[in-house]
Parts: structure tokens; sequence; C-alpha cells
């Protein structure tokens, strides 16, 4: 059996299971299924952002509660139908998303888990400090919802509803993480310079991360405020937002089904200790505090993939992963292509790079020239400031002076990704693959910038077939570095030379007009490297233009037309590889303080 | 060469180190008798950093390793230190808000040494290094490429180390510079110091080393004395700068 | 607003912000050398204030019992560590280490408990009986995943913050307590009284960040403690073990938090949850100082401190919801100040 065809029948037997639990269960049973309804969408949200996207929020429980007060105060103040304090309670915790992860998304490393303690307890102090919304009694009398005359207020009634909305969820979550969007996405975490390195801007992506994730928590929010019908502080603090995350972790954070098991443990634990504890001693309410904060701690130490991780871990290994079947994308019709300029047409021009670290002068006032059609290499030795001009080009780092212009603009003070978008693909000297994403998501990833597709459009399945183009284009640059059979296989499983090709295979998919290599020989052996020449000669014959940055001298002699050698950050050398290296000062560079005698010697004993 | 030599300081039998999902160093020995410098050279990527970091216990490593007879494999990175292994990284690792005579002086924290002795270590590394003398109170990250790896390197020596492991030391360093450190790890070879030498200058490595090893995506591909080793038509084509015809 | 009140706010603001103070330098103390943002430092603080209030009305306190369960499982968890490194040689030195250290003040404690004895040495105890607590807790929970990201440490930070204040209602009760001021009287400027209790406080946070200062610069473990929070690597490379820096912040640490403890106790009714706001807002002092500078942090605590002040003259209510919202900002300013490599933050493997 496939992983495909035995996911398939867990979720048919899951849903199955749903749909007839309410005829199974007590009153008791299903209010407990309600509220493990309502924790997954919760969960959901916190699976995406914090263990696809990799921001830790400790404040979902806020906008749980932002949801919750608002349609309680429209429903209760105003009397207004709680259909429409589903949208002004959505349209609130939208917004107040977006203005959170507008002033805080930026922040890097831990700061932006600190913020969300921040703005999680600002939140949840307001709920208890404002008249309006009862202080800390709280608002009371929440209408019950209403599907015509169909009153949704016994537990079986808005269980079907709460399920519905959970399905939902999880089917535009899984749709949306298989799309470009979700690609984007599942890269958050490879850093935003592989993201801008592929047209994409990581800030907007892990915006729209969090927004969703609140939206989902915000509906949480609605189905709890009706289904209660009363809303107080106390479910949305800190406590709130960590049992949330807990619930996340504990199910597994990798995947989504983590948060249906997430939640389910989570609650149905609760209601054990809550039953149990009260027998053992009398302050039983601290003690299931206690409790949950021992188990979380030893999850983290001995179970941080979770109840899921534990599963997938054991079913790695029995089920075969799904093939990817290239004829099926035989017919879609190909991306559109840039027009690759002219042979000897000038691509890149740099004039008078410089870049200074304080006293450091790393690159100093480099000038060189790239036309259309050629290899060209940029060599010296380690610590000559090959890397920060090969960054100052690449616009990963600022120049502190000069100009550098790409098929005749100036593109000095462009961001990555636009100059990306322009036609210029990199690769790394430290690959940036998903090691979790199969070799073909890896490469679909480069046609990111060439390619449209929205959240909306990829959760409600409307982009299908752009994404048959995708992967038919990722298809056909796996074959070309001859990767093609292993479409499925996942990128952290390939050797480092292997793990290079793949990146020089997404760099493809952008259809660039120059391809900047770092290092790519870098650790490979001598096949891999006869491999790569091959490739690289093979890609300038069909007209793109490429610029490797190189240790391995001996690497580039037989490949480039022309070398620009590199040292203590100035330019050194310029010219054709032979002459280059008959060149008195780049062999003393290279070996360091030694007379032209020295090198004759060594001439000698080669001959 | 072999790793069965009874004298050796430092014994490497078949050592396998991963580093992150990939094997970086795939079953290398070597040995390193007292008082000698032996030199590993090799192209980026080769496995040279990794060995070092094994040696040292940064990273974990399958296979033999014994500092004079002792097996290193329980020891972690702090008790190597305080058996005389002593590492200058490639990244020199200084701690850059402290200033250098702090540099120095936690350079020899290991050894619990008394002011007396501190007093000596200062006096040998600013005689060999007197611009670190002029800087003492200066911040080590406002240091130069240059005087950093000075700094890295004596406070190298504060802990008087039986076992000395140099990551790339030529590392950005003008030639003359270089020879200069090379010159002061065979003054420290004289005084019975074994130096453990990586570097991607080849040539001043063989010269300066008694014995090399050739490392070529984690597996020893060549080894012998420096001498010879230089003279290697197949080191001479990949490493020294010479024709590469012969592919 | 008159000039009177803003000096008397402008004064209460600085009393609470030499608490501040003293409790956002035992947070970027544990930070710098161990990468945990030390969330409960707060509640160790208020187990020494009922501490402080149980010793007043003739109790043993129950903190008590709480240092030896943390004992007891903190040796638990060191003697398995030593069986499966194979050094079992090292169990007696842990058995005093993590057994008969923490063992001393609580023997003191019950030996001073109901007897008639110097209110300094009430306060002594009460403070040494909680230095053991940062030190246990992390032994247990952190050490094992000290290589950790610092979100899963600040997770896991949370985690225990939880932990200590549910074991802190189970061991005092939901009770609050202010015990007698340390110093009584009050000093008088122009017609003006600055209660004795504050100068106090104020003035042990000059000192105590003077004697910090100090250690910090002119001792080798304070050097050793730098240099581990500067660069990690290269502190292990000179022989320095991370454990056992981390060890000594901690304990320094909890000494920070015992003292403010004590210093708090006879100003505001503590409850066993009280530590967790005055942690809080230490902690947007810590990061007015970016969790690395001491200087920075100090002038923090002092802001915070202010602003609390006049904000709870404008809303009571709203005070703490003002602070916390000016962590953002604060968290803006900082990070846009400071350069943070891209860490691929993996939790789940």
């Amino acid at each position: 059996m496939t992983a495909q065809a035995r996911h398939r029948a867990a979720v048919a037997v899951l849903v199955a299971a749903i749909a007839i639990a309410p005829l199974l269960l007590g009153k008791f049973g299903v209010s407990l299924l309600n509220d493990i309804g309502i924790g997954t969408l919760v969960a959901l949200g916190l699976v995406l952002l914090t263990g696809i996207g990799g921001a830790t929020s400790f404040g979902q429980a806020a906008f749980v509660g932002i949801a919750a007060y608002a349609t309680a105060w429209l429903t209760t103040a105003h009397g207004a139908s709680p259909w429409i304090g589903l949208f002004f309670a959505l349209a609130l915790t939208g917004l107040a998303a977006l203005a959170i992860g507008v002033l805080t998304l930026r922040l890097g490393g831990h700061f932006l888990p600190l913020s969300t303690i921040a703005w999680g307890l600002s939140i949840a102090l307001l709920f208890g400090n404002v008249d309006a919304f009862g202080r800390h009694t709280g608002l009371a009398n929440v209408p019950p919802l209403k599907i015509g005359a169909w009153s949704l207020v016994e537990p079986p009634a808005i269980y079907y509803l709460i399920w519905a909305l959970v399905g939902l969820a999880f089917l535009f979550n899984h749709n949306l993480l298989q799309s470009r969007p979700g690609r984007a996405i599942r890269s958050l975490r490879g850093g935003a310079v592989l993201l801008a390195s592929v047209g994409a801007d990581a800030f907007r992506v892990r915006l729209t991360l969090f927004v969703l994730a609140a939206l989902l928590a915000g509906l949480a929010g609605w189905l709890y405020a009706h289904m209660n019908r009363f809303v107080s502080p106390s479910p949305f603090d800190v406590r709130a937002s960590i049992e949330y995350l807990l619930m996340a972790v504990g199910g597994g954070l990798g995947q989504l089904s983590g948060a249906l098991a997430g939640a389910a443990v989570v609650l149905l634990l609760k209601n054990v200790l809550q039953d149990t504890l009260p027998l053992l001693t009398q302050r039983a309410g601290q003690l299931q505090a206690v409790a949950f904060a021992v188990i979380f701690i030893l999850l983290l130490q001995y179970a941080r993939g979770g109840l899921m991780g534990f599963v997938r871990r054991w079913t790695r290994g029995r089920f075969a992963a799904p093939e990817v079947d290239a004829a099926r994308f035989a017919d879609a019709e190909p991306l559109p292509r840039r027009t690759l300029p002219a042979a000897g047409a000038p691509v890149l021009a740099v004039q008078g790079a410089v870049k200074r670290f304080g006293g450091l002068v790393a690159v100093d006032d480099v000038s060189f020239e790239i036309r259309a059609g050629e290899i060209v290499g940029l060599i010296g030795p380690n610590g000559a400031g090959k890397s920060t001009l090969f960054n100052l080009l690449t616009r990963t780092l600022p120049m502190s002076a000069g100009r550098i212009e790409f098929l005749g603009r100036d593109v000095s003070t462009l961001s990555q990704q636009r100059l990306a978008r322009l036609g210029m693909a990199r690769t790394f000297q430290h690959v940036k693959l998903r090691p979790q994403m199969s070799l073909l998501d890896n490469v679909a990833l480069g046609a990111h910038g060439r390619t449209r597709s929205g959240l909306l459009a990829a959760g409600f399945g409307l982009d299908r077939v752009e994404e048959r183009r995708i992967i038919a284009e990722a298809l056909r640059h796996l074959g070309r570095v001859g990767l093609a059979g292993r479409a499925h296989e996942l990128a952290g499983s390939l050797p480092l030379g292997t793990q290079r090709t793949l990146e020089i295979a997404r760099a493809l998919a952008a259809d660039p007009v120059l391809l900047v290599l770092d290092e790519p020989a870098a650790g490979l052996r001598r096949q891999e490297k006869h491999s790569l020449a091959e490739l690289l000669r093979g890609l300038r014959g069909e007209g793109v233009t490429i610029l490797i940055v190189e240790h391995d001298m001996d690497f580039v002699m037989k490949l480039v037309d022309r070398l620009v050698v590199m040292n203590f950050g100035a330019k050194l050398v310029e010219g054709a590889p032979a002459a280059v290296r008959a060149d008195v000062r780049v062999q003393s560079a290279y070996l360091g303080g030694h007379d032209a005698t020295a090198g004759g010697a060594a001439s000698e004993a080669r001959s | 060469m072999s790793s069965a030599s009874s004298g050796a300081m430092l014994e490497v039998g078949d050592l396998h180190v991963a580093y992150g999902r990939v094997e970086a160093v795939r079953g290398v020995s070597l040995s390193l008798a007292h008082g000698q410098i032996v030199s590993v050279i090799g192209p980026n990527g080769a496995g040279k950093t990794t060995l070092l970091a094994a040696v040292m216990g940064l990273l974990p490593s399958r296979g033999t390793l014994r500092f004079e007879g002792e097996d290193l494999r329980g020891l972690d990175v702090e008790a190597r230190v305080e058996r005389g292994l002593c590492l200058v990284p490639e990244k020199r690792e200084l701690f850059g808000e402290l200033s250098v005579l702090d540099n120095l002086m936690l350079g020899a924290y290991a050894r619990r040494a008394g002011s007396a002795t501190l007093r000596q270590g200062f006096d040998v590394v600013y005689g060999r290094f007197p611009r670190l003398a002029e800087r003492r109170r200066q911040r080590a990250d406002t240091l130069s490429g240059g005087e950093r790896q000075m700094l890295a390197l004596g406070r190298a020596l504060m802990s008087s180390p039986r076992l000395l492991l140099l990551d790339e030391p030529s590392l950005g360093l003008a030639p003359l510079m270089v020879q200069e450190i090379l010159a002061i790890v065979r003054g420290l070879r004289d005084e019975g110091v074994s130096v453990l030498l990586v570097e991607q200058n080849a040539r001043a490595a063989l010269e300066s080393s008694d014995e090399g090893y050739v490392l070529e995506t984690g597996e020893v591909a060549l080894s012998g004395a420096s001498h010879s080793l230089a003279r290697d038509p197949r080191v001479q084509a990949t490493y020294l700068g010479g024709t590469a015809d012969g592919e | 607003m008159t000039p009177e009140v803003a000096l008397i706010l402008g004064i209460d603001g600085l009393a609470n912000g030499a608490v501040y103070l003293l409790a956002g330098l035992g947070l970027v103390l544990i930070f710098s050398v161990t990468r945990v943002v030390f969330v409960p430092f707060g509640d160790v603080a208020a187990f020494a204030a009922l501490s402080l209030a149980a010793f007043e009305t003739g109790r043993m306190p129950a903190t008590v019992w709480m240092v030896a369960t943390l004992a007891v499982l903190a040796l638990a968890v060191e003697v398995r560590s030593l069986v499966v490194r194979g050094e079992s040689r090292r169990i007696p030195r842990a058995l005093v280490g993590w057994g008969l250290l923490p063992a001393l003040p609580c023997l003191a404690a019950w030996a001073i408990a109901g007897r008639p004895v110097p209110a300094l040495l009430q306060v002594a105890i009460a403070v040494l009986l909680v230095v053991p607590i940062i030190p246990l807790v992390a032994r247990v929970a952190l050490q094992p995943i000290a290589d950790a990201s610092v979100l899963v440490l600040l997770i896991a930070s949370l985690a225990l913050h939880f932990l200590l204040s549910g074991l802190g209602l189970l061991f005092f009760g939901p009770e609050g307590s202010r015990t007698a001021p340390l110093i009584g009287g009050a000093l008088s400027l122009g017609g003006f009284g600055i209660s004795h209790q504050v100068l106090l406080m104020v003035g042990a946070a000059v000192v105590l960040s003077a004697l910090f200062f100090l250690a910090f610069e002119r001792t080798i473990a304070g050097k050793a403690l730098r240099a581990t929070a500067v660069n990690r690597i290269g502190a292990r490379l000179v022989g320095i073990r991370p454990a056992r820096t981390a060890l000594l912040a901690y304990v320094c640490a909890s000494l920070l938090a015992g003292l403010i403890g004590v210093l708090v106790a006879p100003v505001t009714t503590m409850y066993y949850d009280s530590g967790f706001l005055i942690g809080l807002k230490a902690f947007v002092a810590a990061i007015i100082g970016g969790l690395v500078s001491y200087p920075l942090t100090a002038l923090g605590a002092i802001a915070v401190g202010v602003v609390e002040s006049f904000a709870s003259f404008w809303s009571g209510a709203l005070k703490d919801v003002i602070v916390f919202s000016l962590l953002i900002p604060v968290l803006l300013a900082r990070s846009f100040f400071s350069v943070h490599e891209e860490e691929e933050e993996e939790i789940d493997e």
C-alpha cells in the first residue's frame, strides 16, 4: 500500500468516526468533542505558523479572545445575528493580526516570540479591564447559532458545524501546502535569503501566514462564544496560549494532523486529571497546572516531535514514498520564458565596488564586466573577499560604495528578490535546501518568481492549472541535472555533491539570464566535478551566462572563458585562464610569498 | 603511514566523523610523534576542519583516538584541554568584548595558574607578538585580522599546550605574516610542542612540517614525509600550482 | 498633576525601578550565559517574601519542603546522568553538591522557625532558603536541553513558570502577606517624606550593581562567566565548562531573586503569583538592554518603574497593559539595532 492510499484510508476512517460519534456518545462526550474541535482549529494555526513557518506565537489565545468578545459584544449589546458576528469577529481579528504582524514580524531571532508574549499579555489584560466587556464578570447571554429555524444550542447540533468547519480548514490548508504559496511557507525556515533568492518576500509570506493562523483562532473564538454562550477573560490569557502550544507540540508540529492529535490528547488528559486529582488531594486545581507543566517539560526533553512525530517515524520505513509520474504532466503548457540577451551583450557590470565592515575593508574597489554567453570565474585564496563580493552582487549585502548594473539597469540598491525576478539566480556555498521537502518541491520553489497563484486560490484549489505547469517545469530541470527518477525523494537524504546539483536545478527553474554559483565544486569528488563541468558547459551552449566563484583553481581553469582573480579584497588580475595561471602575482598569491624562482622550480619539476 | 607506533603522541585510527547528515571524515588514520609537526592539506570541504574538531572533542566520532596512550573518547572538550590539547579554530573564537589581556589570561584558565606563572606566560606572548602588548587593553574585536590571528595563537600559547591543533593559520594573512607564524610554529616544535597543522596553503604547510597527509573528500589520499610529498607530481599538479594536463 | 504629586510618583517609580533593576540583572545574567529567558525569576522572589512572612508569624516556611523535593529530584537526575556516562566515582561529590548544600538552609530554617531570633537572621535565612531553587530547577528541567534553540528553552522556561507558581499555590496557599519593614521610619526632605524602606531599596540596587560589576570585571570566575556569555565555543576551548558557569549564573541569580523578595515584601502584599508580574516588568527592562547590556538594563528598569508609576496614576486598571504594550516598540528598536544571524530553528528535530 502506498503512503498516499494509506493516508486516504486513515482520513476516511476518521471522518466516519467523527460522523457517527454523537450517536454513540452521551452529552458529555459530545461536549468534549466540541471542545476538541475548537481547540483543533487554534492548534492548526499554530502548526502552520510555528511548526511549518517557524514563528512561535505565545499569544494565539488572544486572537481567540478578540473574536469571542467581538461577536459576544455585537450580539448582546447590539442584538445582531451571530452570522454577522462571524464576519465582524473575523474582520476584527484579521485586522488586529495585520497590525501586530506589520509591527512585529520583522523581529528576528528570539525577539519575535518575546513580542508575542507582550501583546498576548496586553490583550488578555485588556479584556478584564474594560467596562463594555463586563470586566472580570464577562458577557453573558450570548445568543446561540441558528440555521434557519434550527437552533444549534444542543451540543450534538453545533457538533456537526464545528467539525464541518474543522474539515474545511484541514482541506484548505492541505491544498495550500501543496501549492506555490505553500512551498514558500514551507521554505520560511530556510531563511529570508533563500526566499529572496527565488524572488519571494519572506516578510510578506510570514505576515500572510500569521494572519491565517489568527483567523483560524478567530473562527475558534466565534464558535466558542456561541457554544458556551458566555465569555470571560480567563480562557484567553497566556496560560491558555501555552496550552494551545502544548497541543501543537504534543501532537506534532511537523504535520497538520498533529493539531487534531494534540488537541484530543491534551483535552482528554485535562478531563482525566479533573476527575482523578480531587480523589488524591484537596488542592486538585493547582496540581493540574503543575501536572501539565511537568508533562510539557518532559515532552521537550524526550519527544519534541510529538505524537505524530512518533507515528511518522514508525510509518516511514513501512510504506513506499509516492512516485511522481512524469507522464501525467507531459501535456502541461510550458511556462513563458525570458528572451536571453544576444551573445556578447553586457549582462553584469560591477564598477568600483567597496565593502567596509567597521575598519576592515573586505572588498576594495573591484570592477569587472560579464557578457552574455560566457562563463566567468571569480577566484582567489581564502579570505580574499570573493564571498563578500558575491554577496554584494546578489544584493545580499549592501555596498559601501560603487555601482552594479544588470542588463543595463542600475541595481545597486535593488532588493534581493527584485533582482532575482529580473533574472539573476544563485546557489549557496552552504547549500540552502529544504531537507524535509522532496527534490521536486525544492526545484519547484525556484519558479516562484515566474508564477502568481496566491493563498486563496491555492487553498480553494483554483490554482491547479498553473501548478501543473510548475511541476512540469521542475521535472524538466530535474531531468537536465540527471535527477528525474528521484523526484519524490527527500532532499536531506542526498550526498553533498548531489545537493549542489539540485540547487543548480532550482536556480534553473527560475529561467535565469545570469546564473551565479558559489563554490559549486567544494567537497565534490573528481567524478562529480566532471559532471558538474559538463552541465555548465551545456548551459553555456544554451545561452545562459554563468559566474562561478571558486576556490579550486584547477576546476575553473578548463571551464571558464575568463578569470577574475582577487586577493586582499582587491582585483589582482583579469584575463584568459592560461594567462592568469602564468601570472607571477597569481602564483605568489596562492603559494604565499615565494619569488619567481620557486615558481620556476615547480614548473621545471612538472615537465 | 602506520598508526601502530607505540611512541606516538597522537594516534588517530580509522576515524569516522559525521557533520550534520554527511559523513565528512571517512576512515582517516594518522599519527603524530612527540616534537613533530604534521600538516594536513587538501581542498575546501575535504574534512580537514572536521578532523580537528573531532580530535578536540567538538564533534562525536567513531574509531580510535588516543593521546599519549590514553583513549580520548571518554573525555569532553574541557578535559582534553586540561590534558594539554589546544585547538586554534579557523574562526579563532576569541572573546570579542573582552580585552586582549583578558583573552590571554583566560587562555591559561585550565592551568589554574598563579600570578607568577601568568606573568611568565604574558612575557613569552608579548615577546613573540609585540603588537599585542601595545594593544593589551583594547577589546579583541577592535583588532585587525592579522592581530586577531596573533591573539588566537597567543591565547593558545598561554595554555602551555603539549599538542597544538592549528586550523588554517594563514587565512587572510599577508605572505610575510604567514612566514612569521610558521616560524613561531617551528620554534614551538623545537621546544617539544607537537603541532597538527591544517592548511590551504599547501606549499607553506609542507615546507614547515615533518610529515604530511593529503585529505580529499574525507579520506587520506596521500601521505608521507613532507619533502617527498612536495615533490610528488600529483600533489604538485593539484595543490602547488602545476599544470592540470594530467586529469 | 502637581509637582508634588509628580515627585511622589517619581520616587515611587524609582523604588520600583530599583527592584526591576536587580531582577533585570538576574535575567540578563542567566540569558547571557545560558540563552535561557528565565521567566520564573519573579516566582522565586515571591517565595523569599512568603518565607520571610512565615518566619514572622512563627511558622516554618513551606519553602523547606519545596527545596527538599527539588533537591531529591536534581540528585536523582544528576546521579542517573553520571551513571550513564560511566562516571560513578563522581557520585559522592554530587551528593554533597546537590543534596547536602541545599539541605543546609533548610536545616537552618527549621532551626529558627518559631524561635525568637533577630529579624536580620530571619531575613538572611529567608534569602538563603531560595538560593538553591533556581539551580535545582535548572538542573532538572533545563540542563538536559541546554543545547536546544533559544525558542525551545523559552518554551521550557514558560512551562517552568507554571510549574513553580503551581507549586507555590500548593505550598503557600492563596493568601497574601506583607512583612514588617526592614527599616522603619522616614527621611524628611523639606517637608517631604521618603520612607527608609524606599531608600534601602534604591541603596541596595546601587550597591549590588556595583558588586556585580566588580565581580565581573575583577575576578577570574566573573571573567570566565563573561567569556562563556560572549563565546561559548571559545570558552570550551580554553577549558571553561559551560555547565559550571551556568551553575554559577543560576546561583547568583537566585541570590538576587531572594534579595528582591525580602526588599519588596514589606512594601506590597505578596501572593504566590505576585512574582510573575515583577519578573515580566523586569523583563521589559532586560529587553531594553538587549538581554546583553547591564547599564542599559539599569536605565530601562528605572524607565519602566517611572512609566508604571505615572501610568497607574492615569489609569490604575490599565497600567499593566500600558507597560506591556511598551515592550513592542522596545523590541522593534532593539531588533533594529542588533544584527542577528539566520538560525534554522527546528523545534521538533
